[in-house]
């Protein structure tokens, strides 16, 4: 792909490679803005939610997904984890001169299926094609509105002493799927990414768990992320229990020889909930008969005691701190 | 005949201080009064001898006292005064300084022994030279309220003593006798109380192979039969150890002698109040002991009875004991009885419990002598909290609160012109020992009436005491400084050493695990020239990949394979074919490593000395997949070469070992192993026998590490070489460091009162900060 000397005529051709794709009879040709008509449930005092997300990867395509999957469940995911029914997405394309047109296409044709599969539309959009150099071959960016059914109210405010914290399912597959991605590690290994919608998930715990209070995607910086910001901002502690974090053993041994811990590897697809104690079980149950949430599992709970602080009982009985990575993964031991 | 007053400053407060001075009084003929108050202890003298008194005050101060300054001025008395009293504590104190907790002394075990003596077999008997102190109090001034023994009231033949100037417990706070005084309790594994003598019981347990929790001064202690190996084993496989060593205490100077090379520099050490665990070579013969004690280690650690308590089991049993600490390995040790009950009920058969509460956790010390000093490697219990002289220029010093590192957690407050360490805290990682942490900064906070202006910590982003640092500073509105860990590590040896606040600047030998650099990559292999304000880096060993990062400091094969690779390309490694080295790093995912390094993929460049003896270890086939403690390959490397070394044989020590280049890069000096690899892997494919190796990597790594040191100290005009980080635990190498710079014609600033390891980064951090806080007014 050629940047300013194809002119207007690649211009063209690059838009049509998305409008086609992503063609919908419900909401008409890609115009200039999206006209959307308000659903039931926001005439019935439902509201609005709104969120942005940026997607660079490298490699563009790894196993178990490619950035265009990643684009869009990662904005139905975080409006998801809010409570709301993801609706509508818009998708932003900045593409590095030199990228080959059959990439785009597969992307696209990645991202209608993935909003296919997630129901939502992707009904705007634009496309910019900037200098070798500029971008590394294809950056996409999303957005997302989706609706958030009247007396829903997901936060970490709602957390309380005694909750129970559940994950959906096995931690670390897509921080592994890339890194392993990036080849000539000499890795025996089919670890796939993660990536998936979990909008389904929620509300399948939703109806379960009336009482669901807070839902987290455990993507950059991993579940160890998602744990102490949901610590922090409910001024808690989160005490979880290694024994029952759901790894599979590849992940582990990927771990153990590359030096990575997996409650810092990033998930597209794994998200860990908080419910009142009594229905946890519900909660589980519920999240089991939906494919992303077969491996569901409780982790660990919810104390009072030092806020914002995230624990580990450890194999051996210790308990240690989980906390923040800070910039890159340098040894803290001397 | 002349009138004085006579102020005497430092740690003289709840050490017998004041029945001192009033029986030098009488030897002198003076009358007057002596108080304390808050600045430390006061004199009004009148007489004729005042010259010859306050001499002996100096000369003949009690043990645990610490004299810093006497002070004197004529002073004119309305009244002239009949006779010499003591005066009753005044309020209004600030910081008079707790005195650190002391072991038995000599007195106190006579009499314990003593059947005529009604503290005949007492486990709680103290007098005003020995006993509990830190560990007990709550709040200054130290008054018996103030401390955990304000549970038991006193009984009249207590009390008698205690009001009697001429008694040697005389305001002893902890004073107690089997009338008055904690008692003993002996329960069983369930913790169900069991009938009969508790010492008595606790004896049979331990002499049956068994073994016991036995609450000591500053927290629980495991202690088991360290002659019986079955019961040495069980401890290992109960606390999930499989190798560190274990402390051991002997029940005097005798029993240890028999077992170890017992210097008469090592028996002043063992007796010293502080009582603390001393690091000595096992001597060949001392067969007895388990052998399981210290796998492939040359040293054990010895101490004395801390208390009567532990006299008595020593003196029922007549054989070396196991004393560790209780606690569940990574965690700080436990000091309360239903804490211990609970945690310690899968390590123990029994316990042995008492109603004395403990304030504070302090560890058991470690020191050691090296180079004919003593070195404490962990400050706690005996140490903490004596105050730390500044060098000339830091008196005016504001309050400041410096955080220490990551491991060996310990703080420092900088006020009036002294520093205070406080004693060691462990690992923040730990959920309990963070809490620890955190609990430590209030509590010297309010004991000694400290507010920080200042407040420093770390360089490295991620480190737990540096997100704390950076918590307390925006809470407060504080001016924060984070400190570079190696400067840090110079800057304590010099401050420990009085180097002048504007004295010349210092070529600093850093030799360390892992710190943060100023580059932002991993350092700890660091040529440093240093004053306290700045630091200019001149040189370092060269820089190879961490392959893995935090899981190279775990498993040594890992800097095996980045040191090799990076002396010799990855295709050309030279193994012997068929060596048991190839075949061991065979069975490792060589090529993934490989390929991480490669790409730089969690493999961050490091000049760390720690990483290249793990390295050197590995190659030796010492915990080549996996240390099991911090340290374990360079302490077993270390063994290994002191097997090499012949006391009567010169030759090995002047030896110089094996090479090391040194190159030139962006006006740094590295200090390049790979000569010294070929050498290594030449003697090893030739048979020669590995403790050969060890020493010769020894001797060649010091001799490198020396001459450049003096190379760039003459350069650069320094006025001292320092030498500190915790590779510097490591006697061998430091007596060869010393060894070499004997003639540099330069003084060596080593550390020790002050740990080398990261147990003395607060340390370095404050006087830094203080230096660069007066260079700012
Ligand atoms: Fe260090
Ligand atoms: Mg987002
Ligand atoms: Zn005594
Ligand atoms: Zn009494």
């Amino acid at each position: 792909l050629a940047h300013g000397g194809g002119g207007k005529a690649m211009r063209d051709l690059v838009e049509d490679v998305f409008v086609s794709a992503f063609y919908n009879p419900e909401t008409g040709a890609m115009e200039d803005q999206a006209r959307l008509d308000p659903t039931p449930e926001l005439l019935n005092g439902g509201r609005l939610a709104f969120t942005t997300d940026s997607f660079v990867v490298d490699p563009l395509f790894f196993p178990g997904g490619d950035i265009g999957k990643l684009a869009v469940y990662g904005t139905v995911n975080d409006l998801a984890v809010g409570g709301a029914k993801p609706k509508w997405l818009s998708a932003s394309f900045i593409i590095e001169e030199g990228c080959e047109v059959e990439t785009l296409r597969r992307v696209a044709a990645s991202m209608r299926q993935a909003a296919d599969l997630s129901g939502v539309a992707i009904v705007t959009g634009d496309t910019k094609v900037v200098a070798m150099g500029a971008a590394d071959k294809l950056f996409v960016t999303t957005a997302g509105v989706g609706v958030i059914p009247p007396g829903t109210d997901l936060g970490a405010h709602r957390v309380r002493p005694g909750d129970v914290a559940i994950v959906n399912g096995f931690l670390g597959h897509h921080g592994a799927a890339i890194l392993a991605a990036r080849g000539d590690l000499a890795l025996e290994t089919d670890i796939a990414s993660d990536c998936a919608p979990l909008n389904a998930l929620m509300e399948a715990v939703a109806k379960a768990a009336p009482n669901l209070r807070a839902a987290r995607d455990a993507t950059r910086g991993g579940l160890a992320a998602a744990l102490n910001e949901i610590a922090a901002s409910a001024g808690l502690r989160i005490v979880l229990e290694e024994t029952s974090l759901p790894l599979k053993p590849d992940i582990r041994g990927f771990c153990e020889i590359l030096g990575f811990d997996p409650l810092y590897l990033a998930n597209e697809g794994t998200l860990v909930l908080f419910v009142p104690p009594d229905e946890a079980e519900a909660a589980l149950a519920a999240m089991r008969r939906v494919p992303e949430g077969r491996d569901a599992a409780i982790i660990g709970s919810v104390t009072e005691g030092t806020a914002g602080r995230v624990e580990m009982k450890t194999l051996f009985g210790g308990s240690r701190i989980v906390d923040m990575l800070v910039g890159e993964q340098l040894p803290r031991i001397c | 005949m002349q009138t004085e007053e006579i102020r005497v400053r430092g740690l003289v407060q709840g050490v017998g201080f004041r029945p001192f001075v009033w029986q030098l009084a009488a030897r002198f003929g003076i009358r007057g009064e002596v108080l304390n108050d808050g600045e430390g202890v006061l004199i009004r003298a009148t007489g004729d001898q005042l010259d010859d008194f306050c001499r002996a005050i100096l000369e003949e101060a009690p043990p645990l006292a610490r004299i810093r300054s006497l002070d004197r001025r004529a002073i004119d008395l309305d009244v002239s005064p009949s006779g010499f009293s003591i005066v009753e504590t005044k309020g209004g104190t600030k910081r008079t300084g707790v005195t650190p907790d002391a072991q038995v002394c000599s007195a106190c075990r006579a009499e314990i022994a003593e059947p005529a003596e009604r503290r005949h077999g007492y486990a709680f008997t103290n007098c005003t030279h020995c006993g509990p102190r830190f560990s007990i109090v709550d709040a200054i001034p130290y008054d018996r309220m103030a401390t955990r023994m304000r549970a038991f009231i006193m009984c009249d033949a207590c009390k008698t003593e205690y009001e009697n100037p001429a008694d040697r417990r005389f305001h002893a706070q902890p004073i107690a006798c089997p009338t008055c005084g904690p008692k003993l309790t002996f329960l069983d594994r369930q913790g169900a109380p069991v009938d009969g003598d508790p010492l008595t019981l606790a004896a049979e347990t331990i002499a049956a192979g068994g073994i016991l929790a036995l609450k000591g001064l500053g927290g629980f202690h495991l202690a088991c039969d360290a002659t019986n190996e079955a019961a040495v084993t069980d401890l290992r496989r109960r606390k999930r150890r499989p190798d560190k060593p274990f402390a051991l205490m002997g029940l005097d100077l005798d029993m240890i002698g028999r077992h170890c090379h017992l210097t008469p520099a090592h028996a002043a050490l063992l007796s010293e109040p502080a009582g603390p665990i001393v690091l000595m070579d096992s001597r060949a013969g001392g067969d007895a002991l388990a052998p399981s004690l210290a796998p492939r280690l040359s040293v054990l650690g010895w101490m004395l009875p801390t208390t009567p308590l532990h006299q008595f089991l020593c003196a029922a049993l007549a054989r070396p004991l196991v004393m560790t600490s209780g606690n569940l390995s990574g965690e700080p040790q436990v000091i309360g009885n239903d804490e211990a009950l609970e945690k310690l009920s899968s390590f123990a058969d029994a316990f042995l419990l008492h109603d004395r509460d403990i304030a504070r956790l302090l560890d058991d010390s470690v020191t050691a002598v090296v180079g004919g000093d003593l070195r404490v490697l962990r400050r706690a219990r005996g140490y903490a909290p004596a105050p730390l002289e500044l060098p000339p220029g830091f008196a005016d010093a504001p309050p400041l609160l410096a955080l220490g590192g990551e491991l060996k957690s310990a703080i420092c407050q900088i006020s009036d012109g002294e520093a205070l360490l406080s004693h060691h805290i462990g690992d923040l990682e730990d959920a309990l020992s963070y809490s620890e942490f955190e609990k430590a900064i209030e509590d010297y906070a309010r004991l000694f009436g400290h507010r920080p202006e200042i407040i420093a910590c770390d360089l490295h982003p991620g480190y737990r005491s540096t997100a704390k640092a950076q918590e307390i500073a925006a809470k407060a509105g504080l001016p924060l400084l984070q400190v570079q860990h190696h400067h840090a590590h110079v800057a304590s040896a010099m401050a420990e050493n009085g180097w002048p606040l504007d004295g010349a600047p210092v070529l600093g030998i850093a030799l360390d695990g892992t710190g943060y650099g100023l580059d932002g990559t991993v350092w700890g292999g660091e040529l440093l020239l240093s004053t306290y304000r700045d630091v200019t880096r001149l040189g370092s060993l060269k820089p190879v990949p961490l392959p893995g990062g935090s899981a190279a400091v775990q498993e040594p094969w890992r800097n095996l394979l980045a040191q090799l690779t990076s002396a010799f390309g990855r295709d050309a490694l030279p193994l012997p074919e068929g060596s048991d080295l190839q075949e061991r790093l065979a069975s490792k995912p060589v090529a993934t490593l490989l390929g991480m390094m490669e790409k730089g993929l969690n493999s961050p460049m490091t000049s760390s000395a720690g990483r290249l003896f793990d390295a050197v270890g590995a190659a030796l086939g010492l915990a080549f997949d996996r240390v099991s403690f911090e340290g374990q390959a360079a302490m077993e490397l270390e063994s290994l070469a002191r097997l090499a070394v012949q006391p009567s044989d010169t030759e090995a020590s002047d030896a110089h070992g094996y090479p090391f280049a040194l190159l030139s890069e962006d006006d740094l000096a590295r200090i390049d192993p790979a000569p010294m690899w070929r050498a290594l892997l030449t003697d090893l494919a030739d048979g020669v026998p590995s403790a050969t190796i060890a020493l010769r990597f020894h001797q060649g790594f010091a001799t490198a590490c020396a001459d450049l040191a003096m190379d760039l100290a003459r350069r650069h005009g320094a006025g001292a070489i320092a030498l500190s980080g915790g590779v510097m635990q490591n006697a061998l190498l430091m007596e060869l460091l010393l060894d070499r710079l004997a003639d540099c014609g330069l003084p060596v600033l080593t550390q020790r009162q002050v740990p080398a390891n990261d147990g003395g980064l607060a340390y370095g951090q404050a006087v830094i900060a203080v230096a660069q806080a007066l260079a700012g007014d």
